[in-house]
């Protein structure tokens, strides 16, 4: 067995972009449930950590869109938006090309994915590496659900895959942390930019840790839709590390809604077998 | 399918130094090669951000356009809803505002019944 961590996060563009807006102890309590899974994810002393995330037409656009799709590059860059406006500087990101391949021809064993030997990182995975790989010296595997553009990836399809991604992990001897990173309600970049539906947030990440499948998978988009936004169509990604850790339950470390982040700000782990 | 254009524009723009040089330098040239309407083309010239949303530019790549133009996140939610306001509910695409309708995108995928 080879997974040795799995945990979702949140990866507003706001949290690094806005921070001087949010309320300084709020922030601070973020910020420091993402340094508790920066440790965690370090002492489950992974050799990868793969980060399963919603990215916003960074790389993929509606000439090309894959419903998965994994990197196999030496090394990736990031982030593609505008240093100042997320404020996190652009740097090179290290890959790990054998293993990558290794696990893509695994995963696609269950699941058909795209592969990309070129990859700009957009806020959707440099968020999350800038609080839990600051210094690089974890080699990445990305992979994107398609969240943005219908006809979307089916949930139970994100399910599936995070299942082949355990099962390829569970196949090699090399210790992999997979981190989903998605939103649950939220309308970014809209005019309701802020609202935060969190009854809705919050019986979804009681579905998740608890790993109720049918509850996950029930989920409907024009539902998701009304009552958690666009943005709610994230909930893929986190879906897959359900699927990913099938059977286990999890934990919640924080939650808050943070509007000025535009999110319901989330760290949590999900129990490896 | 022009709308595909105006989004393929600012998708190319977001990702690609040489295209927002060429945006700097040749403006026209460059937007020669993304057919639009004239409708469009204005919005993107002048730029209206809040007409730009109405026709259906998906937020994700819109904000980053706003930004392009040094507008500020708030600037830019205040001219999301002033083009609410101007020209009516998003006519395509992804996005509505709460409580009305379900936009164009999401009755597609209400339609469409596809998850099992």
């Amino acid at each position: 067995m080879s997974l040795v961590f799995a945990g979702v996060c949140s990866h507003a563009p706001g949290i690094t972009g806005r921070r001087e807006l949010a309320d300084p102890a709020q922030c601070h309590r973020l910020y420091a449930g993402f340094e508790r899974m920066r440790t965690a994810i370090k002492a489950s002393q992974p050799d990868a950590l793969m980060v399963i995330a919603a990215e916003h037409f960074g790389n993929f656009f509606f000439n090309n869109m894959p419903p998965f799709a994994m990197g196999m590059a030496a090394d990736y860059e990031g982030p593609i938006e505008d240093e100042d406006w997320l404020k996190i500087k652009r740097r090179q990101i290290p890959g790990c090309p054998d293993l990558s391949k290794k696990i893509i021809a695994d995963v696609m064993q269950e699941v058909d994915v795209g592969f990309c030997e070129e990859w700009k990182f957009d806020h959707g995975i440099m968020v999350p590496l800038h609080f839990l790989n600051p210094d690089n010296s974890l080699p990445v595997i990305p992979v994107n659900i398609n969240c943005q553009a219908p006809p979307l990836t089916p949930l139970h399809r994100a399910y599936a895959f995070g299942r082949a991604v355990r099962q390829a992990c569970d196949a090699i001897p090399e210790r992999i942390a997979i981190v989903g990173t998605g939103g649950i309600s939220h309308w970014p970049a809209t005019p309701d930019s802020g609202t935060i539906n969190e009854p809705w947030d919050r019986q979804f990440l009681d579905h998740l840790i608890h790993n109720r499948k049918a509850d996950l998978l029930a989920y409907t988009d024009a539902a998701t839709y009304r009552d958690a936004g666009q943005g709610g169509f994230e909930i893929r990604t986190l879906i897959s590390i359900a699927g990913a850790t099938e059977g286990a339950t999890g934990e919640i470390w924080f939650y808050e809604p943070i509007p000025v982040f535009a999110v319901g700000c989330t760290i949590a782990v999900m129990t490896v077998n | 399918m022009s709308l595909y254009y105006v989004q393929k524009l600012i998708y190319e723009l977001n990702r690609d130094p040489k295209v927002r040089a060429c945006f700097e330098n040749d403006r026209d040239t460059l937007l020669e090669a993304y057919p639009m309407t004239d409708e469009e083309l204005a919005a993107i010239k002048q730029p209206d951000i809040g007409l730009l949303y109405v026709l259906g530019v998906n937020g994700q790549l819109l904000m980053h356009y706003a930004a392009l133009h040094q507008i500020a996140w708030f600037d830019y939610l205040h001219m999301l809803r002033e083009g609410l306001e101007r020209y009516g509910q998003p006519r395509a695409g992804l996005y509505a505002t709460l409580g009305e309708t379900l936009p164009p995108g999401v009755q597609e995928i209400e339609q469409s019944g596809k998850h099992r």
